[in-house]
């Protein structure tokens, strides 16, 4: 395997979603190549910021409108 | 936002707001709404429609919570209502996304080919000299943290609309694969290629950004 192979197989590794030997391939390569251990490091890093995206949120308006909107089912 | 609070599980939740219990609604409404209207974007063309669609979809909820037969979790439920309503409001906008089928830019390599060794050289494929991916330092400052969490917001927003969907399910609001692929009606092996075409993309925004702003003290000047 070489690094323009394993850098498209990041996220099927990531998901454990390969067969063994693409696996193993993959562990062999990653064990003598930092290029890629970066690569992978950064992938990872990557899904982890995305994952402190903080919320956009509704306007008050709209959420107000729709707390009232569910007051009102019960109201009755 | 930071910090956002544990919701309590699935029975309890959805036990509550079917005894009208306001606050449980409000909160299941702000920690979702955001990647709601995230989500909702991929589908529509303005922020205001996507806006429209959550909104759509958070009446339809609050109409439809007695008949939740507690198949699949609230959220997905939740989820999949928008996923429709957003979708019948960007056909009406003749802006339909249909994920059938992978797009011809959307496959291919996703880093520079420009970045590894010529076929016929020595070590063919492998990371050409000056061009390996140079290790990072992700801030812990929660200011300079906030200026990388800009740069992905940007980064999100500038995707195409099926990579964008499909990283927002996955990585924003952490959904996993399948889940994806049976909300979206979408193949695992489609789910992969857009998801990791998507991370390649963010990814080099990051490696732009943090190579360009490490040294800079005070600023994201250029270097
Ligand atoms: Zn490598």
């Amino acid at each position: 395997m070489n690094c323009g192979e394993f850098v498209e197989l990041v996220t099927a590794f990531l998901d454990g979603a390969m067969d063994e030997p693409t696996e193993l391939r993959c562990l062999t390569h990653l064990a003598e190549c930092d290029g890629c251990e970066t690569y992978l490091d950064q992938f990872r890093q990557t899904v982890a910021v995305l994952g402190e995206q903080p919320a956009q949120s509704l306007p008050t308006e709209a959420r107000d409108q729709l707390r009232g909107a569910f007051r009102a089912l019960w109201r009755d | 936002m930071a910090g956002a609070r544990e919701l309590p599980p699935d029975e309890v939740l959805v036990q509550r707001l079917r005894d009208g219990d306001e606050e449980t609604f409000a909160l299941v409404l702000d920690t979702w709404s955001g990647s709601m209207l995230r989500l909702a974007m991929s589908f529509v063309s303005t922020r205001d429609s996507a806006q429209e669609a959550v909104q759509d979809t958070w009446l339809a909820v609050i109409k439809g919570i007695g008949d939740f037969e507690g198949r699949s979790s609230l959220k997905t439920w939740v989820y999949r209502i928008l996923v429709n309503t957003a979708k019948a409001r960007g056909t009406k906008e003749s802006r339909t996304v249909p994920f059938t089928s992978l797009l011809p830019e959307e496959e291919g390599p996703t880093v520079d080919a420009d970045r590894f060794r010529a076929p016929g050289e020595p070590y063919a494929g492998h990371w050409a000299v000056g061009q390996k991916p140079q290790p990072w330092h992700i801030p812990e400052d929660h200011v300079l943290r906030g200026e990388v969490r800009e740069v992905i917001a940007e980064a999100i927003d500038e995707l195409p609309p099926r990579l964008r969907t499909v990283i927002t399910l996955r990585d924003v609001a952490g959904y996993g694969s399948e889940e994806v692929c049976d909300l979206l009606e979408i193949s695992p092996g489609n789910q992969r290629v857009l998801l990791h075409r998507a991370r390649a993309l963010l990814r080099r925004k990051l490696e732009k950004y943090l190579s360009g702003a490490h040294d800079v003290a005070g600023g994201r000047g250029r270097a």
